[in-house]
């Protein structure tokens, strides 16, 4: 009779460890370089750029980010208006603010403009912003170094 | 007669990485994705109440005007300081009288100093306006930023051309 033996049958295993240390200098690499501040950033926004424009070493107080694109239109937050139909999100803001104890002039209004929009539509969005109280601007530019 | 015991020192405790690494890599493609290569920014303080300039106002403390004119497809072809001076369309020459102006430095206090008030064609496009503002504002010698006017405020809108 013939015995027939089982053989037992072993897995090759190659050595992880290289590739771990890899994969965790990897995960390292983007957790220190991602940048979660970046999520006011619009993608239709194209900055125009300054050599004096220098990330700050603080971040602004109570800050509103208002994107406006070349045509017109204002993004904030998750909203979209255009300049003159703005007022009402902006006095929710100042709203919001009041119920904090706080007022509209201690808030940074951060503008962020397309490069190529009209100047006098960004004077018109300053307006808008002064009439319902607020008067801290921050003209947002991308870094140039030349 | 001494009993010989075997021993089974040599036979390495194994851990299970699969789940580990699946974890690892889920984590990996999260940063992969979410990665975005952006450039820095930076802010120009700009304080405007309304109705009022950039700070605490006097009858004797009047603004620089500067007025920067624009043709219809929004290219600056002008600047002009205090309806006198005209530099082209050539920031340089703008910052070479403001240097001159403050003699290169900024004062102690923000509040102080000239304050220059920038009043625009409605069509300037706004990188025009960054650029004066940077004109005005300061220059750059390698990695300091050398501050020279601190206040700066916007004349009303113009009309749309």
């Amino acid at each position: 009779m013939a015995v027939i033996r089982k053989s037992e049958v072993k897995m090759s295993e190659g050595d992880m460890t290289s590739m771990i240390d890899m994969v965790f200098q990897l995960i390292i690499f983007f957790m220190v370089l991602i940048n979660f501040s970046q999520e006011d950033q619009n993608e239709k926004i194209k900055l125009p750029s300054s050599e004096l424009a220098k990330p700050a070493d603080a971040p602004l107080e109570h800050p509103i980010v208002l994107n406006l694109d070349f045509n017109g239109t204002v993004y904030m937050g998750s909203e979209i208006a255009t300049v003159p139909g703005l007022r009402p999100l902006l006095q929710v803001e100042a709203d919001a603010l009041k119920a904090k104890g706080l007022s509209a002039t201690d808030a940074n209004i951060i503008i962020r403009s397309h490069q190529n929009t009209a100047g006098g539509l960004v004077q018109e969005l300053i307006k808008k912003c002064q009439e319902v109280g607020f008067e801290k601007f921050a003209l947002r530019a991308r870094e140039d170094r030349g | 007669m001494a009993m010989k015991f075997k021993s089974n020192i040599s036979d390495k405790a194994e851990m299970q990485l699969t789940s580990m690494i699946d974890v690892i890599f889920l984590l990996l493609i999260f940063f992969v994705m979410t990665f975005k290569i952006s450039a820095q920014e930076g802010d120009f303080n700009v304080k405007m109440p309304i109705g009022g300039g950039s700070g605490t106002m006097d009858t004797t403390d009047i603004p620089i005007k500067l007025r920067l004119r624009s043709n219809a497809d929004g290219e600056l072809i002008d600047i002009v300081v205090d309806d006198t001076r005209s530099f082209g369309n050539d920031f340089s020459q703008l910052r070479a009288f403001i240097l001159q102006l403050t003699g290169g430095n900024a004062p102690p206090d923000a509040a102080d100093g000239p304050e220059v008030e920038i009043d625009l064609d409605y069509n300037l496009r706004y990188e025009y306006v960054i650029g004066a503002i940077t004109a005005i504002t300061g220059q750059r010698q390698g990695d300091k930023i050398e501050r020279l006017v601190e206040r700066i405020k916007f004349a009303a809108p113009r009309k749309p051309q």
